[in-house]
């Protein structure tokens, strides 16, 4: 199999890389777009901040690739914010794959903003999101969130509940780090690369 | 619901992991890729990695003993000691960090912070720092505790916040290996005075402690070196102990 983990100068792509390392599994960091479009799996990795990522990938024509891609395609947290509309970071127009906006957490209830740490897995799909991950924890790390909607497949709650996973078509995207929850987050990422 | 995390913290000087008491007298607490790897089996929810010579001795982090550590890493994992530039911020990230702390080099050019936020996001950013309580308030400290200055510690926290720090690392100097508990009313106004999350460093002995320091000191998260190092307080009993006070903690059945 092959994997290329999107190369855009940003994001803790060395994590991912070693978790797949961990998991066995050869992969490729690349901004080719040929190499791209050939691989069998593709993961677009995030930590970043929205018009800064967006910029990063339009110097490398990712903004115009990444929406014809045809395979199985892994968002992690910003990657995941920017395969959607708009973000409220910056007031940043992303790549607009998945129809939904991304807005920051308002505290409820004294809440602290970036939301870090462990949260739970409220819901989830039965399959990026196996049955088997129900109540188990994830890493997440973002002040941005995506609201429940018609392409959420997994939730979770801070302030409100929020989409934890989204998935249209062949694109998935993860607000958490799967390369960063433990044996959770292995199990999600193993799911991404075998089971769909 | 979002979970209170324990983070055991790696103090490395010359490839060792060190731990001191009051910032001196340091000993030798075992080789750090091993603990790194016991840690993140063990139930820790992060890992921060302090090179504690690095300023003092103007070196860079020591980026290939972190490289090793990540490889082992499936948690969170904080780089920091010496990290003045946007350079250094690439280095610690290439070699696996997920966030990194800053200390000295943010109060010498606050800047740096913006900087950093700008480039990598706020949740990159940790923003350390070490502080003391005298003459009736707390006094910001650089170079690893060796030098005080007259920058106040809530000014300091509250203006780091606003240049985009992701979160605070407070670390008590007065506390630090002493292991009679954390600086809970210092915590807890930071934690008041603040929207970002706060770990809460330097004190912790035995289990009620962290207890106190979740209940009291409002910490979102607490770290600590020797007790784990030294097998002192084992941590899944830890989080059992927690968990059984009706403070969230993650437990995994995975």
């Amino acid at each position: 199999m092959k994997v290329a983990v999107i190369d855009y100068k940003a994001g803790n792509v060395q994590s991912v890389l070693y978790a797949l390392d961990r998991l066995g599994v050869e992969a490729e960091l690349t901004f080719d777009h040929e190499t791209i479009k050939k691989a069998d799996k593709v993961i677009f990795p995030g930590v970043g901040q929205a018009s800064a990522t967006m910029a990063n990938l339009k110097e490398r024509g990712l903004d115009q690739l990444i929406p014809t891609l045809k395979q199985p395609v892994l968002a992690i947290c910003v990657g995941m914010q920017l395969l959607c509309e708009h973000s409220e970071e910056n007031d940043t127009p992303c790549l607009g794959i998945i129809p939904q906006k991304v807005k920051r957490f308002v505290p409820e209830n004294n809440e602290k903003v970036p939301h870090t740490g462990w949260n739970k897995l409220n819901k989830v799909d039965g399959k990026l999101l196996s049955d088997d991950l129900l109540n188990e924890y994830c890493y997440f790390v973002h002040s941005y969130y995506v609201e429940k909607g018609d392409y959420t497949i997994g939730e979770s709650h801070y302030t409100k509940p929020f989409s934890v996973a989204l998935r249209k078509d062949n694109f998935w995207a993860t607000q958490f780090h799967p390369e960063k929850s433990g044996d959770v987050g292995h199990q999600i990422i193993k799911n991404f690369l075998f089971e769909i | 619901m979002l979970t209170k995390r324990i983070i055991p913290c790696l103090d490395i000087k010359d490839g060792r992991t060190v731990k001191g008491v009051n910032f001196v007298n340091l000993r030798d607490a075992g080789d750090p890729v091993e603990l790194g790897k016991a840690y993140s089996q063990n139930g820790a929810d992060e890992l921060v990695f302090l090179d504690i010579t690095a300023t003092h001795e103007k070196r860079k982090t020591v980026a290939a003993l972190a490289k090793k550590i990540a490889k082992h890493l499936n948690i969170p994992f904080t780089i920091g000691g010496g990290i003045k530039t946007i350079e250094d911020a690439d280095m610690v990230l290439n070699a696996g960090a997920d966030k990194l702390a800053i200390n000295s080099a943010a109060v010498r050019r606050p800047e740096v912070i913006d900087e950093l936020a700008n480039g990598f996001g706020s949740q990159f950013v940790v923003l350390a720092v070490d502080a003391k309580f005298n003459n009736g308030d707390w006094w910001v400290y650089l170079n690893g505790g060796r030098l005080a200055t007259e920058i106040k510690l809530f000014d300091w926290v509250k203006e780091a916040q606003e240049r985009g720090a992701g979160e605070i690392l407070f670390t008590s100097m007065d506390h630090d290996g002493v292991k009679t508990g954390f600086a809970n009313d210092a915590l807890s106004k930071m934690s008041d005075l603040l929207s970002i999350p706060i770990i809460a460093s330097g004190g912790a002995g035995k289990k009620e402690h962290f207890l106190d320091v979740f209940e009291k000191g409002k910490a979102d998260a607490a770290l600590a070196a020797s007790i784990f190092h030294f097998k002192e307080v084992d941590i899944p009993d830890l989080k059992n102990y927690l968990a059984e006070n009706n403070i969230p903690v993650r437990t995994t059945k995975k």
